[in-house]
């Protein structure tokens, strides 16, 4: 049986690891070398870097870190923020990376997932999905909608009928974010997991909210998501990577020890 | 030496990375004279069946390996590598492999279970399999392994299959070996401590 994942996510500015909150406002954390390292060794399944770098310099700085976390971890992780191209991609996973997550480019240009799966297989490209709620119309059927560049701009695209076309075209994996309970650690947004979950044959990966163990348990077990993204309750130090997994084993959920 | 078959496809750096963690002096074997030349091969990749064929094909790889898994040293693929062992892959239509463990690589099947199989799964002996003498040898049944593939070897005689896991109701080729021949469908590379112990022993050395 396959284990529920735990997976943490760093955010990487200027090759630094920082954390924000409502995508508003960041606060540098450290090496993400170290962070990488210290995940591992709590018994992390899986991390996600994203680059949130604007300049060009800070690119490059990000492959250089995505080489130096492959040299220090023997875990998979992935990696995205940025990626408009198949080429940028192969620069990431020839770095060492095991995916790539396409989040606003993939909704511009959706044959970028297709190009990705083509070449690198399907279980290279993850779908980040950005999902926002909206008052359901005959648009957005399922009340959340697409949002891109960090939750500034909507699309019109509804979440749940973006996530099967993502699936159609190539993606492995989606990682759902739900932009209403990212970063306030009250819990994920477990609706729209169920619905994307239900809806979609590939893995999904919850993610915005994760604050307690018992919000990881609920996102794959109510909310039906095969894993669950957490990112400031362990950053700042409140829990452990093992302690979460051992809480969520203790309520019942396969979790790797 | 030990050398890490390059033919365009996969994860080179990983295994380059996991096996430097052991202070092994691996390196990438790109021609039929390199591979010929090593005493360990490590055969990676990610990717399509047919891709992977027509790579090592294009560098005369194919009956390089042959020749070398035929000369009983230590081969070990990983991922497409352990699938491209087999003599077919059924993936975007049938295509030949290497048909150094004979076998199909046919598609899991889709019934009550999400494919791909990514994730971390259990590795588990079959009945009367032993893995003593294999990479595998220090592992405690029911280890976890890290797994992404939607295809597996199903090997013509079962005793080719060296470990298998559980996908929902399907049980899924984990490893196959035969002789000095190991093929990793997960990836010990990827998998922490257990999977780095496998890469270990199949280096020759003790845990």
């Amino acid at each position: 049986m396959l284990m529920k994942r735990v997976i943490v996510c760093l955010d990487v500015r200027n090759g630094q690891v920082t954390k924000g909150v409502k995508f508003q406002g960041n606060v540098d954390l450290g090496d993400p070398v170290d962070y990488a390292r210290r995940y591992y060794q709590q018994g992390a399944d899986e991390l996600v870097f994203y680059d949130i770098t604007a300049s060009a310099e800070g690119r490059t700085l990000f492959v250089e870190v995505v080489r130096r976390v492959a040299a220090a971890i023997f875990i998979p992780f992935a990696v995205g923020g940025g990626i408009r191209s198949v080429d940028h991609m192969r620069a990431v996973l020839t770095a060492g990376a095991e995916k790539v997550s396409l989040n606003s480019p993939a909704v511009r240009e959706p044959d970028l997932l297709t190009a990705g799966a083509r070449a690198f297989g399907c279980q290279c490209v993850v779908l980040g999905l950005d999902a926002k709620r909206v008052p359901a119309s005959a648009a957005i059927p399922s009340g959340y909608e697409v949002v891109i560049e960090g939750g500034r701009t909507p699309t019109g695209k509804d979440a749940v009928a973006w996530a099967k076309e993502a699936e159609a075209r190539g993606a492995g994996e989606i990682c759902l974010n739900a932009i209403d309970t990212d970063g306030v650690r009250q819990g994920y947004e477990l609706t729209i997991t169920r619905m994307i979950a239900d809806a979609v044959r590939i893995p999904v990966i919850a993610s915005g909210g994760g604050g307690k163990p018992e919000h990881l348990t609920a996102a794959v077990t109510t909310g039906g998501a095969d894993a669950a993204l957490v990112a400031s309750m362990v950053h700042y130090g409140d829990y452990t990577v093992a302690a979460i997994k051992a809480e969520m084993a203790a309520a019942g959920v396969p979790v790797r020890l | 030496m030990i050398g890490v078959v390059d033919y365009g496809l996969g994860n080179l750096h990983s295994v380059l990375k996991a096996l430097a963690h052991h202070g092994a002096a691996a390196e990438l074997v790109a021609t039929p004279a390199a591979v010929a030349g090593c005493s360990r091969l490590i055969l990676p990749g990610v990717g399509a069946f047919a891709d992977g064929m027509r790579g090592l094909r294009e560098r005369g790889l194919d009956e390089a390996l042959v020749a070398f898994a035929a000369s009983g040293r230590p081969l070990a693929g990983i991922c497409l590598g352990a699938q491209l062992l087999a003599t077919t892959g059924e993936e975007f239509g049938t295509h030949v492999g290497l048909g150094i463990i004979p076998g199909r690589v046919v598609r899991i099947p889709a019934e009550a279970v999400k494919v791909p199989h990514v994730g971390w799964n259990r590795l588990v002996a079959p009945v009367g399999r032993s893995w003593s003498g294999t990479p595998l040898v220090g592992t405690v049944a029911g280890t976890w392994a890290y797994f992404v593939h939607s295809y597996h070897v199903v090997p013509d005689d079962p005793q080719d299959v060296l470990a298998v896991t559980s996908h929902g109701p399907h049980t899924i080729t984990a490893a196959v070996g035969r002789g000095a021949i190991t093929g990793f469908q997960f990836h010990p590379e990827k998998s922490g401590q257990a999977g780095l112990a496998m890469l270990r022993l199949f280096l020759g050395e003790s845990l």
